[in-house]
């Protein structure tokens, strides 16, 4: 039994993200081609509850402070202890345009659960940071066992 | 709903029904963002600018009056023609506030002006941006579109001039405060780049909401003029870039700005990036300039994240993070 835990976290340990109505982040998530699962959009929609092991990615928000970085939506799923504590990385969203608070929500998110930020990307990312991340992500769930 | 479909009549806006959430988040971080110029004390940058040779301050003065070029055109003809295919009143009152920031903008180069530089250079470079071919092409590239009724291509130009247009301008001042020169001037440059940055990514997304109506020959139609218009205001871009930065040697550094943020344009509007990571590798400093934590390492996977620290106290909302 140890073993097939042990197994289904290397394999699922899984992305759950979060995009708006402008869907960079979803596009981002689509073209890494791993298994993902999706934040509800609307705030009277039941929350998602974490099963595995994860690496949450998010947008960015608003225009440079900390206040508002991290999408509402976010934080209500990171509120949940049980969602919290299966956390082990992040990855934030964002456009350099904002100066110091390129993919802050990142940051803040690191700060707040003690997990690393992983990598930063721009709108839906390039090729190069699908491909960096698939790789990343890849030998971080290895590292992890 | 047709891609045409813009409003028939004045309603009194109701900001508490919302057709599209989006309209009421960019409205928020927009009046979040606003600024003056006042705010920031361009006076301190005096001795530095004394610091700099004619060449230099020649070239400074022609590059902010190509910038306020485009934000007038922005503000004067730009958001008004995008309320015209406005969708939702509360689409149309964002423009007001992007027409009424891109005035900011250009007054802003007249603030700079009038506390750096001597009236009969700035006179000389208004006079230069009158009759500099390369910069009356891009105007005219762009208010082609603005003047047709395509209201897809005219979102398409209006996201190249916010996302694409402004940075063969925008490296100066980068590239200056990388030198630890006109710092200030550069402090209130960045607070333009914040707002053409919500202004591009806005536009671009009424643009993908109206392309996904669209028939797909119809899209693919328009895609093929954006990637057309692309390439011929790049073509321009090249030749304005090298007409202004040859002489002090940064022509290449500029042209690969201009490929990042051609990506990123591209981007906004729901495209691929056409220019491969070989060519957009600015130069460090320049992306320092202009986001200082470009550069640290937060590539974690790369085996050099050692600028994870954890336990820096930072600022949350902490109502929301009762944990």
């Amino acid at each position: 039994m140890l073993v097939d835990a042990a197994a289904e976290t290397l394999t699922a340990g899984s992305i759950i993200y979060f995009s708006t109505k402008s869907g960079n982040t979803h596009r981002f998530v689509q073209k890494l081609g791993l298994t993902a699962q999706r934040l509800p959009l609307g705030r009277d929609e039941p929350m998602l509850q974490a099963t595995t092991p994860y690496i949450l990615i998010t947008p960015t928000y608003g225009g440079g402070e900390a206040k508002g970085a991290v999408p509402a939506q976010v934080i209500r799923f990171l509120n949940d202890e049980h969602n919290r504590r299966l956390i082990r990385g992040v990855i934030a969203a964002g456009n350099t345009n904002f100066g110091d608070a390129y993919g802050l929500a990142g940051r803040v998110i690191s700060e707040k659960c003690r997990v690393p930020l992983l990598y930063r990307f721009e709108l839906f990312g390039t090729d190069d940071d699908v491909a960096k991340v698939r790789k990343g992500v890849e030998e971080f769930w290895k590292r992890q066992i | 709903m047709t891609t045409t479909q813009r409003l028939s009549r004045v309603n009194a806006i109701n900001w508490n029904r919302l057709q599209d959430d989006k309209d009421l988040e960019v409205w928020n971080r927009l009046t979040s963002n606003f600024w003056l110029p006042e705010k920031v004390p361009l006076s301190n940058d005096i001795q530095s600018w004394n610091t700099l040779t004619q060449q230099e301050k020649q070239l400074t003065i022609r590059v902010f009056t190509g910038l306020t070029l485009l934000d007038t055109i922005q503000s004067s003809v730009g958001a008004p023609v995008l309320m015209e295919d406005a969708r939702t009143p509360h689409e149309e009152a964002v423009y007001t506030n992007i027409a009424f920031m891109e005035s900011v903008h250009a007054r802003s180069y007249s603030s700079i002006f009038s506390t750096l530089c001597a009236t009969r250079d700035v006179d000389d470079a208004f006079r230069w941006s009158e009759e500099n071919p390369t910069l009356q092409a891009k105007s005219e590239l762009i208010l082609e579109r603005y003047r047709s009724d395509d209201p897809l291509m005219r979102k398409v130009a209006s996201v190249f001039l916010e996302s694409f247009l402004f940075y063969s301008g925008f490296y100066l001042p980068m590239y200056w405060s990388s030198h630890a020169k006109l710092t200030n001037t550069a402090d209130l440059i960045r607070l333009i780049i914040r707002d053409e940055a919500v202004h591009g990514y806005y536009i671009g997304y009424k643009f993908q909401q109206a392309l996904a109506e669209a028939t797909p020959e119809r899209q693919q139609e328009v895609k093929d003029y954006a990637y057309e218009l692309l390439l011929e205001l790049y073509d321009n871009e090249v030749r304005y870039t090298e007409s202004l930065y040859d002489e002090v040697g940064l022509s290449e550094d500029v042209k690969k700005f201009l490929h990042y943020n051609a990506n990123k344009a591209l981007m906004n509007l729901g495209y691929e990036p056409l220019f491969p990571s070989s060519v957009t590798d600015v130069d460090p400093t320049i992306m320092a300039a202009l986001s200082p934590s470009a550069n640290e390492n937060h590539d974690f996977f790369s085996g050099s994240g050692s600028s994870y620290v954890i336990g820096k106290a930072i600022a949350t909302e902490d109502d929301d993070w009762a944990f």
